[in-house]
């Protein structure tokens, strides 16, 4: 091993070690009298004074020396830990990552003044322990790592020149000379001496200091090796053609019959599958790799503001691949420092508040649906929604118009935009307006999203979902015009299928822009085959269907058999010759080819189809007869024969247009709803096949310039398909900025609809309860519909709960509030319960009804009525006077309220 | 032999092109492409090489060519190059030549239009004439013509 290769090995370590040292002296102050903590530390700025001092990086070891000698004050117990020490310590951390980084990149330490640190780490050490100041406990807490060994202390294991003998590196005699030579008074260490009369190698030196550090012994490196990164991703892209290939394989062999070739791919297949979830495993690391500098970058924020901040985490050992991690670092961090600065409360103002002195952060990570979320939670003072429109409307971000008609979600959202900073002073933590927007832009670009909840004076959340790998993602496939299309699964909202006579009369148009009515919001819809041009026939126009790729050009058609009828009129006369084989069969032409092809088969339901296909054949027939007789010299049968082909002709005509018009009807429309930005809109597409997992493969720079796609992948027949960039398609579409105006449109078309009483088409859910009463429900507070088994009802707090996703959800039977009496059957419960569930903020509620009627839509007059809890009125719906439900007040009545709110936390 | 180069030949429209073959990944024979909407159209399409996702730029189209026959399915020509493999679809696959650069001229005043700037020079060998196409230019966007970022 060459020097620089033993310094590039002592950089890794310590940079390791660095990150383990900022994570253990914030837990030392928590708890100053972790022994463990205190030795961790110890060792760990031992190991680096040494191996520094070996190396000949004299700044480094001057520093660390001076903060080894405050520790092992600190470890005698002759010191306690004060803030004041624990920021010395924590400089000297930063020194050394400095110096370190500077090692790193010129190879010399640099032009370093560590004057002043070091002199405040040795003056320090001369400070006299108050007695009593901080009482060190006598029971030793758990060690932080369950794996790190607490004991020996470096002060008691064996010295480097006894390993050096009994590794047989060194004679007995050198050894002996060297330590004759310290005693002399040679203030360097035994290894430099050794090193420097050559009797051992510099590597074996470093063993020594290694076999001398406990806690790194032989337990912890026979079962962990470090991997070079790019060699990982290498075996990554490998693991992904593999599964391609199989994919390939399983393919050919489900159409074989010999049965040991399908039983090998099989096996082929499984081991793929776990051989490409091991290698994904590699790659994963825990979240808490980057959470781990987060109490120090609390503790220097929180410090820096005069404020107390607390941080938990739950989940750090949620994991997510290493190019996520690296790429939500930065983020994270911006928003840790954002809570902190911006979001906790100084101590006095949260006193007043009523709230303890100390803030409270949570960083939560788990998976759901094949997405981390990550979640950032501080109980701070909220979003002060006032501020942030006003200083929206200032920054003229939005107009004082728009801005008086958001909901405090949008405003909330408003943080997000480019150049906007609410803080007062900028600090040099946050507040210069920069941040917010990149975090949101990075989040997105690794297929993320984020979002924030407020509740003023309780504090925020900011919530982010991420993929779990960028390398492999789930992916709906779609086919336009005749090719295969990949839709990444998080841009995926829903799919909508219309079809027949539905199809025509839903879309409808916007001024030449189709839109289709989705649950009373108008979808802007944009035709896949419009925006990617690969419709040849009609370029551009966009509203009306045209037939599908393999149903064949009518018009042509039509041209082609009308043609025969002047061709056999030539011939007749004279003027040229055909052949009855050359005029060929009612299967050769191109309407032929295709009515036996796919005409019948898929659209046999069309009546004119059969007919056509008969008359189609019959014509045929005629014009072959019409040659022969002619070429047998019967000129008169011929003519007569003519009327025939005529005849049929006129016939195709007809059936063609009305089997070309059936056709189009019946086709169905498949919407694919998806999410760009902060805006929805439909693609429709020609067919939906399947949702898959994709490998994604890079494109070249030429196709990168077009925006609309995000990659390509290879299917398992070994084709390529293209992935669709959803932002890119949408803002090549217009919809991100179009329906942004369209919104507000909307939205002023509602209130002056409600200022002029309240009639405006609503979607509502009907639902029937108590003694057969009718009650509609707004369908955007339905979260979902469910069924319990009546057996599942258990009981808390002297409420009904079900066990729902993972949480306590209190039901409310709406016959039992609004009727105020108990109904037949309802404590029976042997029955299944129809539930409503009802989410506000992450609280779930179930409301339990009789039965569920219908989803209706309906411009309808709410009459406002007064007394009723749980009823906001009474309308119209389905010419049926119907009570609509105040879902918030009803809970309110029913008394779950606390109950849901507790479920939530 | 002092001073010789070797050449993967093939021929576009009857005429006789080259690549160095340090330049040449491999030559396969045709293979199924998937179009990409969108993109210049001298981009046919994208292949699957073993695994590999390649683009297919059709040579005819950015010499300016009229398109073979329908019946006439193109043969490819891997290079590398900085961004990955790219297929240079051609008519048909020569020999590998053995050139001696004394035979090498510049390209004749009198070329014109997009062969001007894509053939780097003339080869004259015994019969016949060996244009060397320029790789970097014949995937390079000249300024505004239909190829590349300029047109979208």
């Amino acid at each position: 091993m060459s020097d620089t290769e033993i310094v590039k090995e002592f950089l890794i370590e310590s940079h390791e070690n660095l990150d383990r040292l900022d994570r253990d002296v914030i837990t030392l102050e928590q708890d100053p009298g972790s022994q463990e903590t205190l030795a961790s530390v110890f060792r760990t700025i031992h190991t680096i004074k040494g191996t520094s001092g070996f190396l000949a990086f004299n700044q480094l070891e001057a520093l660390t020396h001076a903060g080894e000698s405050l520790l092992a004050r600190l470890r005698d117990g002759l010191l306690a830990l004060n803030p004041e020490i624990t920021t010395a310590l924590l400089s000297m951390v930063d020194a050394v990552r400095q110096m370190l980084a500077s090692i790193e990149a010129t190879g010399s330490e640099g032009e370093r003044n560590d004057g002043e640190l070091i002199a405040t780490l040795t003056r320090l050490q001369g400070e006299e322990k108050v007695p009593g100041a901080v009482p060190v406990p006598e029971k030793p807490s758990a060690p932080e790592k369950p794996g790190a060994p607490a004991e020996p202390s470096p002060a008691s294991a064996p010295n480097v020149g006894d390993i050096l003998m009994k590794a047989g590196k060194a004679r007995v005699s050198q050894v002996w000379e060297a330590v004759e030579q310290q005693q002399a008074g040679d203030p360097r260490r035994i290894g430099e001496i050794l090193v420097e009369k050559g009797a051992v190698k510099p590597q074996d030196v470093l063993d020594a200091l290694h076999a001398q550090q406990p806690g790194r012994g032989p337990s912890a490196s026979d079962s962990t090796i470090r991997v070079d990164v790019g060699l990982l991703d290498r075996l990554m892209n490998r693991v992904g053609e593999l599964v391609l290939l199989r994919n390939q394989i399983v393919q050919f062999t489900n159409s074989a019959e010999d049965s040991a070739l399908q039983g090998t791919s099989q096996r082929l297949s499984l081991l793929t599958t776990e051989l490409q979830e091991s290698v994904m495993k590699t790659r994963m690391q825990p979240i808490g790799n980057i959470w781990s500098k987060f109490p120090r970058t609390v503790r220097d924020v929180a410090l820096g503001c005069g404020k107390q901040v607390g941080i938990e985490m739950e989940g750090k050992e949620t994991e997510l691949d290493k190019t996520i991690i690296e790429a939500i670092k930065d983020p994270l961090t911006h928003l840790v420092r954002n809570a902190v600065d911006h979001g906790i409360e100084v101590p006095e103002v949260r006193r007043a508040a009523g709230k303890p002195a100390e803030g409270r952060l949570l960083l939560r990570a788990f998976h759901e649906g094949g997405q981390v979320n990550i979640e950032i939670t501080d109980d701070g003072a909220g979003l002060d929604y006032e501020k942030i429109r006003d200083k929206a409307v200032e920054k003229a971000l939005v107009s004082a118009d728009q801005a008086a008609r958001m909901t405090e979600r949008e405003i909330a959202n408003l943080i997000w935009l480019p150049g906007f900073s609410t803080a007062e002073k900028v600090t040099n933590v946050s507040g210069r307006g920069v941040g917010m927007d990149v975090v949101k832009t990075n989040i997105e670009k690794i297929g993320g999203t984020v979002d924030v909840q407020s509740r003023p004076g309780l504090g925020s959340t900011v919530r982010m979902k991420i993929p779990l790998t960028l390398a492999i993602i789930p992916a709906l496939i779609v086919t336009a015009a005749g090719d295969r299309y990949a839709i990444p699964q998080v841009s995926l909202l829903e799919l909508v299928r219309l079809e027949g006579e539905q199809s025509r009369k839903a879309i409808e148009q916007v001024n030449g822009a189709p839109v289709y009515r989705l649950r009373g919001k108008l979808l802007p819809l944009v035709y896949l085959n419009v925006e990617l041009k690969v419709d040849g026939q009609q370029e551009g126009a966009g509203t009306n269907r045209k037939a599908r790729a393999g149903d064949p050009d009518f018009s042509a058609v039509r041209d082609q058999h009308r043609q025969w009828i002047d061709r056999l009129q030539h011939v007749l006369n004279g003027n040229g010759s055909l052949t009855a084989q050359e005029a060929g069969s009612h299967e050769t032409c191109a309407l032929g080819k295709w009515i036996y092809a796919t005409g019948v088969k898929e659209h046999g339901a069309i009546d004119d189809m059969h007919v056509l296909e008969k008359v189609h054949k019959d014509f045929h027939h005629a014009v072959r007869n019409v040659l022969l007789l002619r070429s047998q010299g019967e000129g008169s049968l011929a003519h007569q024969e003519l009327n025939t082909v005529e005849r049929t002709s006129r016939r195709i005509m007809e059936l063609t247009t009305s089997v070309e018009q059936k056709i189009l009807e019946s086709e169905n429309i498949n919407i694919v709803v998806l999410q760009a930005d902060d805006r929805q809109f439909g693609l429709v597409v020609d067919e939906i096949n399947d949702t898959e997992e994709i490998v994604v493969k890079p494109v070249g720079k030429q196709l990168k310039s077009v925006n609309t796609y995000a990659g390509a992948t290879i299917m398992g027949d070994g084709r390529v398909a293209l992935i669709l960039d959803v932002l890119g398609l949408a803002q090549r579409a217009n919809v991100v900025s179009e329906v942004r105006d369209r919104a507000m449109t909307e939205k002023e078309a509602k209130q002056a609809l409600g200022a002029a009483g309240g009639s405006q088409r609503n979607a509502v859910l009907l639902f029937e309860y108590g003694e057969n009463r009718r009650m509609a429900v707004d369908l955007s507070l339905v979260a979902r519909l469910e069924e319990f088994p009546g057996d599942s009802v258990e009981r808390a707090g002297g409420h009904e709960v079900v066990q729902y996703r993972g949480q306590i959800m209190p039901l409310v039977r709406v016959s039992e509030v609004l009727e105020s009496h108990r109904v037949k059957g309802a404590e029976a419960g042997q029955e299944s319960l129809h539930v409503v569930v009802y989410a506000d903020q992450g609280r779930s509620v179930g409301l339990v009804v009789d039965r569920i009627l219908d989803i209706v839509e309906e411009s309808f007059l709410v009459e406002r009525q007064t007394g009723r809890p749980g009823v906001l009125g009474s309308a119209v719906i389905q010419k049926r006077v119907t009570d609509l439900l105040d879902v918030p007040g009803l809970i309110l009545s029913a008394g779950v309220g606390r109950l849901a709110a507790g479920a939530h936390a | 032999m002092a001073n010789t180069q070797q050449f993967c030949t093939f021929f576009l429209k009857e005429q006789f092109f080259g690549v160095p073959v340090q330049q040449v990944q491999e030559v396969i024979r045709y293979q199924e492409m998937t179009r990409v909407p969108l993109v210049p159209q001298v981009i046919r399409g994208l292949i699957n090489l073993r695994g590999q996702i390649v683009m297919a730029v059709d040579l005819r189209r950015r010499f300016g060519m009229d398109d073979r026959a329908e019946s006439q399915l193109p043969m490819n020509v891997v290079v590398r190059t900085d961004d990955g493999a790219v297929s240079f679809l051609v008519d048909e696959i020569g020999d590998v030549l053995e050139v001696d650069q004394d035979c090498f001229e510049p390209p004749p005043e009198t070329l014109h239009g997009p062969a001007r700037e894509l053939v780097r020079g003339v080869y004259k060998l015994t019969g016949q004439l060996l244009l060397e196409l320029d790789v970097g230019r014949a995937l390079a966007s000249p300024a505004g013509e239909d190829w590349g970022a300029a047109s979208l």
